[in-house]
C-alpha cells in the first residue's frame, strides 16, 4: 500500500513468517486428521494426527513439571553453589554431577534445552552444560531400561562406555569452537520467550 | 514420568512452605518460559508427526536391512532427521535386527536418533542460538560414527 520496500519490511516480514509457520504446520496437520474423520481411507491422515496426539501427550506429561523445576532452580539455587560445583574452574569433579542430573531424567532431549539455560545462567561452564545435554540424549535410566529389554544389555552396555567418553569430548570440542564470549539468545533479551 | 511429578510437587511444596512470594515468583517464571516455548513446539511435533507417517516401519526395516556403507549411511541419516520416541525406536530396532541389521548399522541409528534432531533444530537454535545449535548437531553426528564404529568393534 504504498509503503516503501526496505530492508526493516523484509526482516519484519521473515519474522512475521516465523512465527506463523508453526502454527501453520500445526493447522495442516490438524487439518489432514479432520479430513481423515469422514473419509476413513485417508489412513495418513489419521496416523499423522494420531502421532501428533501422542507427542502432544508425551509433552504435556513432561513439560510441565520440568519447567517448574527449572523456576524453582532459578529462584532457590544460590549462583555461588552452581559455579563453584560445575563452574569453569570446577574441572573434571563436575562431570559426575553433570551425569547423575541428566541420567534421572526422562523424556525427549528438547526438555532438557532449558534445563540446560536454566544452569548456564547460573554458572555453569559450557563444557558442562554440553555434558548433561550428551548424558541426557546418550543414558538415561529410564530408556535404559527400554534399550536393555528390546537390544541386550551387551548392546546397552557397551553403547554406554563408549558413549561416555564420545560426548565428554564433544563437550570438550563444542566449548573450544564456540567463541570465548559465546552467551547462547535465550539468556538475555526481553523477547527471548525463554527467558 | 511419574517420578518428575511427584519430585516438582514436593519441590513446590517446600518452596510454599519457605516463602510465598519467592514461590510466586518460580512458578510464574517456569510457566513463562513454557508458554513462550509452546507455538515453536506444536510446529516442530506437527513437522516430526508427518514425518514419523511418511517413513514407516517397513520402509526402514527394508532401507537398513543388510551391512555395508549404505544402510549405515540411511541410519545416521534417518536417526539424525527423525525424533522417533523410545517405545517405538527400540522394538523396532529388536525387529531390524532380527532382520539382519548389523550392529554398527542399529547402533548409528539409535545414537543418532538420540544424540541428532534435525527436526528439532529450530527450537534448540531458540535456546542456544544457529550456531550453537548447529555445531552441536554436526558434533553430534561425528559422535554417533565414533560409537557406532566402536560398537562394531566390541561386538560382532
Amino acid at each position: 500500500m504504498g509503503a516503501p520496500v526496505n530492508g526493516r519490511t523484509v526482516r519484519k516480514t521473515g519474522r512475521a513468517l516465523g512465527k506463523a509457520g508453526p502454527f501453520v504446520l500445526f493447522g495442516v496437520v490438524a487439518a489432514l486428521w479432520a479430513y481423515s474423520l469422514p473419509h476413513a481411507e485417508f489412513v495418513f491422515g489419521r496416523k499423522t494426527g494420531e502421532n501428533l496426539a501422542s507427542f502432544l501427550i508425551e509433552m504435556a506429561s513432561v513439560l510441565p513439571p520440568m519447567f517448574l523445576l527449572v523456576g524453582l532452580f532459578e529462584i532457590w539455587v544460590p549462583r555461588k553453589v552452581i559455579e563453584r560445583h560445575t563452574g569453569l574452574r570446577s574441572g573434571f569433579r563436575a562431570i559426575p554431577w553433570m551425569i547423575l542430573l541428566a541420567t534421572l531424567q526422562a523424556g525427549p532431549l528438547y526438555g532438557a534445552f532449558p534445563v540446560a539455560i536454566g544452569l548456564w545462567r547460573k554458572g555453569c561452564a559450557p563444557r558442562n552444560v554440553f555434558i548433561y545435554l550428551g548424558a541426557f540424549s546418550a543414558l538415561k535410566i529410564p530408556m535404559l531400561t527400554f534399550e536393555v529389554a528390546f537390544l541386550g544389555w551387551q548392546f546397552s552396555l557397551a553403547r554406554t562406555l563408549i558413549s561416555i567418553p564420545v560426548f565428554i569430548a564433544l563437550a570438550l570440542a563444542m566449548e573450544r569452537l564456540l567463541p570465548g564470549d559465546f552467551r547462547p539468545p535465550a539468556l538475555e533479551g526481553p523477547d527471548a520467550g525463554a527467558d | 514420568m511419574r517420578t518428575l511429578w511427584i519430585i516438582a510437587g514436593i519441590a513446590l511444596l517446600v518452596s510454599l512452605a519457605a516463602d510465598r512470594s519467592k514461590t510466586r515468583a518460580a512458578v510464574l517464571r517456569g510457566l513463562k518460559m513454557f508458554l513462550g516455548i509452546i507455538p515453536m513446539l506444536l510446529g516442530v511435533l506437527a513437522a516430526v508427526s508427518l514425518v514419523l507417517t511418511a517413513v514407516t516401519p517397513a520402509m526402514l526395516e527394508r532401507i537398513l536391512s543388510g551391512t555395508g556403507f549404505l544402510p549405515f549411511f540411511s541410519a545416521l541419516t534417518i536417526g539424525s532427521i527423525a525424533l522417533i520416541p523410545g517405545f517405538i525406536a527400540y522394538p523396532l530396532a529388536a525387529l531390524l535386527r532380527q532382520n539382519g541389521a548389523s550392529v554398527p548399522v542399529l547402533a548409528a541409528f539409535i545414537t543418532s536418533l538420540m544424540m541428532v534432531g534435525i527436526l528439532t533444530l529450530p527450537l534448540e537454535a531458540r535456546y542456544f542460538g544457529w550456531r550453537a545449535a548447529l555445531l552441536r548437531n554436526v558434533l553430534a553426528m561425528c559422535g554417533a560414527v565414533l560409537v557406532a564404529v566402536g560398537m562394531s568393534w566390541v561386538l560382532r
